[in-house]
């Protein structure tokens, strides 16, 4: 039960990402002049009248320009079309609108276009930008995992394999790495490289960044199972046939370490997710139009009243929170160690380690 | 355990050493400086040198390293370029506010996470049981990040608490603690809050794993009142794993801090390392650095010193893992 609705959640957000251009209703960067910090426009279906119509919208009209207040235009009814694709400019606003099939847009785009989840202090829809930003913050904090079980899966099987001086080194780096508080390391070696660079170049600096301070994690687990199960009879008798270092170790030690691994990664995505929004939210993150779950709430807090009177500004923290409890979930639900000392030895560890980088 | 607390402090002090020096030549080796952000348009060329000479930005890496560490086992870490005085005395007051946060943080999530996870851990089932771990589970997938939005999010709207910063400039001289206190809801919950649902859950694990010990099932066989055992016996036997996890803790409080102090304008160490490192002012990068492996030298020493009270079995067992 609780690990198929976190499969279901997970799901939710990868959909959503990958499917991003067609569920959006608008492009990430365009902007509605009229509409800064509007509230969402829920579809209806009844109007006021009692009459019943395909799902339809009331468009904001701006009643206090200072105080950012809408209220409903009761007397107009826009419908919705549906799957059509978005036809090039209409207005001003959509000079940058890119030619694709949207599910779903309302049939008067410039002056009130369908704000699912209302609209940012720069005037563009909250719930386009959650959906592009998802494909920032996931693919971000999955890069980085696979970068994380990469480096660490090598320095943890180098370490296991050679013993000696070798497993001393490395083991006595990667145990002072995991003293640190990793938020402080991630945050120094972004802020050292220069601050003003190009979308795709914080995405791979970031990438690195967290690829490097995740892998110490994965490296003394990996480490240990390498060294026990090197001692085994089948491990022994592979050598004993001749097979080469590199062979023993990749098809005969490591896939031992696959359940480790996993589940490492299911605790350093969601700590990655959170790490990038950390980073964006200080300024550190991605550049301005570009959305991310954590560059949204930079822009939603650059003045708290801001949030405090506009809450769907907060959907991001929404979205993160949903995806980390469904990564959490899938945890607890493929946890079904027997009690003891040492399945509550590896809870501890897991319970701990689950928001050192937050 | 004499050998094994010296063994204990020498990683202190390396872990202090190695880190203010990693983060003295980060922002050392960083490119620009903080005169090539600041003043370097308008000023004059002879103005920037001499101010760079000041701050000896015009030596070699090496040299200026050699120069700052031997001022700093003086413990006079340079002047800050930032504020325009010297480091230490601004590090004592950020740290000192930082250490007011976490020690308050770590104050509520013990007393509310402990408890909580005696209880849920010592029954089988239950309803209030059931609700606490669910509880928790939802607050282990909100990183002080989340908390700390939701939490001003609340406190904006309800305006029962300040959002931001540890002070009101209003304040009463007689209600400067009380103003204190106020404004520490808000950060502190939100680092306790993820914090006490972590104890809870550990507590809650470590206690269902004592309750099937031969040892409790013969005190209520005895006749012992079964609150009497739960609570002085049973606890007494499922703090081991708690006390180990203190140690691990300091670093989460500290990472979990930074989001904290940033969001809620908290005047502490992270807020201060930030602009630090954003203005590329090396002293007082080095200086945070120096404070935050303080900071956390001395949380893991005092929880593998408790935890070494606790379980004597921990000390020889370190010494005897080392000796091999």
């Amino acid at each position: 039960m609780t690990r198929r609705l976190g499969v279901a959640l997970i799901a939710v957000a990868v959909a959503g990402a990958l499917m991003a251009p067609l569920l959006a209703p608008h492009p990430d960067d365009v902007r509605f002049a009229g509409l800064l910090n509007a509230p969402p426009t829920f579809p209806h279906i009844v109007a006021d009248d009692g009459s019943w119509h395909a799902p339809f919208i009331y468009p904001w009209r701006l009643v206090s320009r200072l105080e950012q207040r809408y209220e409903q235009d009761r007397g107009r009814r826009v419908a919705l079309v549906w799957l059509q694709s978005a036809a090039g400019p209409k207005g001003p606003a959509l000079q940058d609108a890119a030619e694709t099939r949207r599910l779903v847009r309302s049939s008067d785009e410039a002056s009130a276009p369908l704000l699912l989840l209302g609209a940012d202090s720069f005037g563009r829809d909250v719930f386009s930008r959650l959906l592009y930003g998802a494909r920032i913050s996931l693919s971000l904090a999955a890069a980085a995992a696979l970068g994380a079980t990469l480096v660490g899966g090598l320095v943890g099987a180098l370490a296991g394999f050679a013993g000696g001086a070798t497993d001393d080194v490395l083991m006595r780096a990667t145990d002072f790495f995991m003293v640190l508080p990793a938020m402080y390391v991630a945050l120094a070696l972004r802020a050292v490289l220069p601050l003003v660079l190009s979308a795709r170049q914080i995405f791979l600096l970031l990438a690195a960044i967290f690829a490097v301070v995740g892998a110490p994690f994965i490296a003394r687990g990996v480490r240990a199972i390498v060294r026990s199960e090197r001692a085994l009879e089948y491990a022994i008798a592979a050598e004993a046939l001749g097979a080469s270092a590199p062979r023993l170790l990749v098809r005969h030690l490591l896939p031992a370490a696959r359940g480790f691994v996993a589940v490492q990664v299911m605790l350093l995505v969601p700590a990655f997710i959170v790490a990038e929004a950390t980073l964006s939210y200080v300024g550190l993150g991605f550049p301005d139009p570009v959305a991310s779950w954590g560059t949204m709430l930079h822009d939603a807090s650059t003045n708290i009243r801001v949030f405090a009177d506009f809450p769907w500004l907060l959907s991001p923290a929404a979205a993160m929170f949903l995806v980390v409890f469904g990564l959490n979930l899938l945890l607890q639900g493929g946890d079904r160690s027997p009690k003891g000392s040492r399945s509550s030895g590896a809870r501890s560890a897991k319970a701990s380690r689950s928001f050192t980088l937050g | 355990m004499t050998r094994y607390v010296a063994r204990r402090l020498a990683f202190a002090g390396l872990l202090v050493v190695c880190v203010s020096s990693a983060s003295f030549l980060l922002a050392r080796l960083a490119p620009g400086d903080f005169f090539t952000e600041s003043i370097a348009a308008g000023g004059n060329p002879e103005a920037l040198a001499r101010a760079r000479a000041r701050f000896g930005l015009d030596k070699s890496i090496a040299a200026h390293y050699r120069d700052w560490l031997a001022s700093a086992v003086r413990f006079d870490f340079g002047d800050s370029m930032l504020y325009d005085r010297p480091v230490r005395g601004l590090i004592a007051e950020r740290a000192a506010n930082t250490a007011v946060l976490a020690v308050t943080a770590l104050a509520l999530a013990t007393a509310i996470g402990l408890p909580l996870g005696v209880f849920a851990g010592s029954r089988r089932g239950g309803l209030l049981p059931g609700a606490i771990r669910a509880a928790s589970l939802l607050l282990l997938s909100m990183p002080p990040l989340l908390t700390s939005l939701l939490l001003v999010f609340i406190a904006a709207r309800t305006g029962w608490f300040p959002i931001a910063g540890m002070r009101s400039a209003s304040a009463a001289p007689s209600g400067v603690t009380l103003d204190l206190i106020r404004h520490l809801v808000v950060p502190s919950l939100a680092i306790g809050l993820p914090l006490a649902a972590m104890l809870e859950r550990l507590q809650a694990q470590a206690m269902s794993d004592v309750i099937g010990e031969p040892f409790v099932l013969a005190a209520l066989a005895r006749g012992v009142p079964r609150r009497r055992v739960v609570w002085r016996d049973a606890l007494k036997a499922a703090l081991r794993p708690i006390a180990g996890v203190y140690g691990l803790i300091v670093g989460t409080v500290l990472s979990g801090s930074f989001a904290v102090e940033v969001i809620t304008a908290w005047p502490g160490l992270g807020a201060l390392m930030l602009q630090a490192l954003r203005a590329r002012d090396v002293y007082l990068v080095a200086g945070c650095a120096a404070a935050g492996a303080l900071f956390l030298a001395v949380g893991t020493l005092a929880s593998d010193l408790a935890l070494a009270l606790v379980d004597p079995r921990a000390s020889e067992g370190a010494a005897a893992a080392e000796a091999a």
